[in-house]
């Protein structure tokens, strides 16, 4: 058994990772704490930064220096970092940021909580950019997400958020280790457009500052290009029940599983329920509505947060009346039972 | 079947170890298990849980609202759990620090685990004493599981830690 942030550092240094930056902050901190011990033990480098800022422009410099970097941070923190991950996404640098959510806004509490939807899928800091963002919902996929998040990362050259709230950081389940895994190592990829020296050959150049006018422009249509890529190439999520539900839960994370054990008691009950748990946030699975969205089946989002996966559901669905909501913030947390009184009422 | 335990008594009792003995046993039986601590800002002398869900299927949450057992080692602990849970079946009481008054339903199995630990000679195996008592009853996994994993856990070289563990089990199991 292991805690749901210690898997995600043992994923990461599985992956490669060799360069690790954060500031300490609850409820992540299994998490570095796990790298200062393991990240020398490999060869590595662990840094506690002086600051959230620090650490992300450690990562942005290891980064384009060619390394697998990695920081970590909860809600707050990851406020803090968002213009080094603006950077990161307008230069066109892998890293791997890991948001362990707690309740917000501001300081906030160190519950659990998904209220950093919009700004890990909307591109959190300034400029028009995506970051990938992958959603675990066991400690077992938390492992295994952020050896994903490490290879998409390097294969699109793009920044990746692994998006997890509190509880799944503190919680221990067991971790199975597969050596068959099919996710490829990405320490083997070459990296030609990295800061390696350039002794013998033209020098790199990596920027996200273009002067000369209509430059900017072409970067962002080239971004634009590789966005429209990856929503057509990535797209991932896990689906329950489709062919037959009359209403399907969207949920993803923690809520995805307290979702399956409302599923579940439902249909004992002969009541037809789906699931649609969106793995990836972004790109958001449209495919997973693709085949149900014309027919009159209901969906229900449950988050917690008052409202932010619902909004990419309301643009995939796009019929008001088909979607309805479920959501609490700040720590709470549905349960199973609130799920299904509210499926009930619905039906 | 799913069992869901809340474990709960103060900081230095060793009651996130207790629950993380009980899952990792569970887990070795090839059943689901989740733990989760109770985390943030605590404080020195105040109370301590874990929640722990063994299970044939997969687990939803693992936040407990509505617990199965509890295994409470102080009166703080019992104070606040008392009011937040209904339908317990089964109270373990460490009766050398808490007085179980006022429990309505379930079974109440109270013994002074902490006194009993003294006399074993080491006052912190009394978590695994209360490990051993709940266990006879709820026969949710078997003493040698526990036992390999009291040697699994310990630090190396320690063992006289796992044989008074052991002996703490055992005796645990033979309370009436």
């Amino acid at each position: 058994m292991i805690t749901g942030n210690e898997a995600i550092a043992e994923g990461a240094l599985d992956a490669g990772c060799r360069f690790y930056a954060g500031y300490p902050i609850t409820p992540q901190n299994e998490l570095p704490a796990y790298m200062s011990r393991r990240m020398p033990q490999l060869g590595g480098i662990f840094i506690q930064a002086e600051s959230e800022l620090a650490a992300i422009n450690m990562v942005f410099g290891a980064s384009a220096a060619g390394a697998l970097a990695m920081t970590s941070s909860s809600s707050p923190g990851i406020s803090l970092k968002q213009e080094g991950i603006s950077y990161i996404a307008g230069a066109r640098l892998p890293a791997v940021i890991v948001n362990i959510m707690r309740g917000g806004p501001g300081l906030g509490n160190i519950w659990p909580a998904q209220s950093d939807y919009f700004q890990a899928t909307k591109s959190g800091g300034h400029g028009d950019y995506h970051c990938l963002v992958l959603a675990p919902s066991t400690v077992q996929e938390a492992y295994e997400l952020v050896k994903l998040a490490f290879y998409l990362a390097e294969k699109y050259r793009n920044p990746a958020i692994l998006l997890a709230d509190g509880m799944l950081g503190q919680m221990m389940e067991p971790l199975v280790k597969n050596p068959k895994s099919k996710i490829p190592n990405p320490k083997d990829r070459r990296k030609e457009w990295a800061l390696t020296g350039c002794k013998g050959r033209a020098p790199n150049i990596v920027k996200s500052f273009y002067m000369r006018e209509g430059d900017l422009e072409k970067l962002n249509l080239a971004l634009q290009k590789h966005y429209q890529l990856i929503q057509a190439k990535e797209e991932r999520y896990e689906g329950l029940f489709l062919k037959d539900a009359q209403i399907i839960l969207v949920a993803y994370g923690t809520m995805a599983r307290i979702s399956k054990v409302a599923l579940h008691t439902l249909r004992q009950e002969g009541i037809k329920v789906g699931l649609i748990r969106p793995i990836a946030l972004w790109p958001f699975p449209k495919k997973a509505f693709a085949a149900k969205s014309s027919s009159k089946v209901r969906y229900l989002v449950v988050e917690m947060s008052y409202g932010q996966m619902l909004e990419d559901v309301l643009l995939t669905v796009r019929d008001k009346e088909q979607v309805e909501f479920l959501g609490r913030a700040g720590g709470g947390v549905p349960s199973a039972e609130e799920i299904i009184k509210k499926v009930k009422k619905i039906l | 079947m799913i069992e869901r335990i809340i474990i709960a008594g103060s900081g230095g009792q060793g009651i996130m170890l207790l629950g993380k003995v009980l899952a990792e046993a569970a887990m070795l039986e090839n059943r689901f298990v989740t733990w989760l601590p109770s985390y943030g800002a605590e404080v020195r002398g105040g109370t301590a849980h874990c929640m722990v869900a063994v299970s044939d299927k997969e687990i939803g949450s693992p936040y407990i609202a509505q617990a199965d057992s509890l295994i409470i080692m102080n009166a703080p602990s019992l104070e606040k759990f008392k009011s937040r849970v209904k339908k317990v079946s089964l109270w373990v009481i460490n009766s050398s620090l808490a007085k179980p008054d006022n429990i309505k339903g379930g079974s109440i199995l109270q013994h002074p685990f902490t006194d009993l630990a003294l006399g074993l000679g080491n006052i912190k195996v009394a978590n695994i004493l209360a490990l051993g008592c709940f266990l006879k009853y709820k026969q949710l996994v078997r003493l040698d599981t526990v036992s390999s994993v009291i040697k699994k856990f310990a630090p190396a070289g320690k063992e006289e830690l796992i044989r008074i563990n052991e002996q703490a089990l055992r005796k645990g199991a033979e309370l009436r």
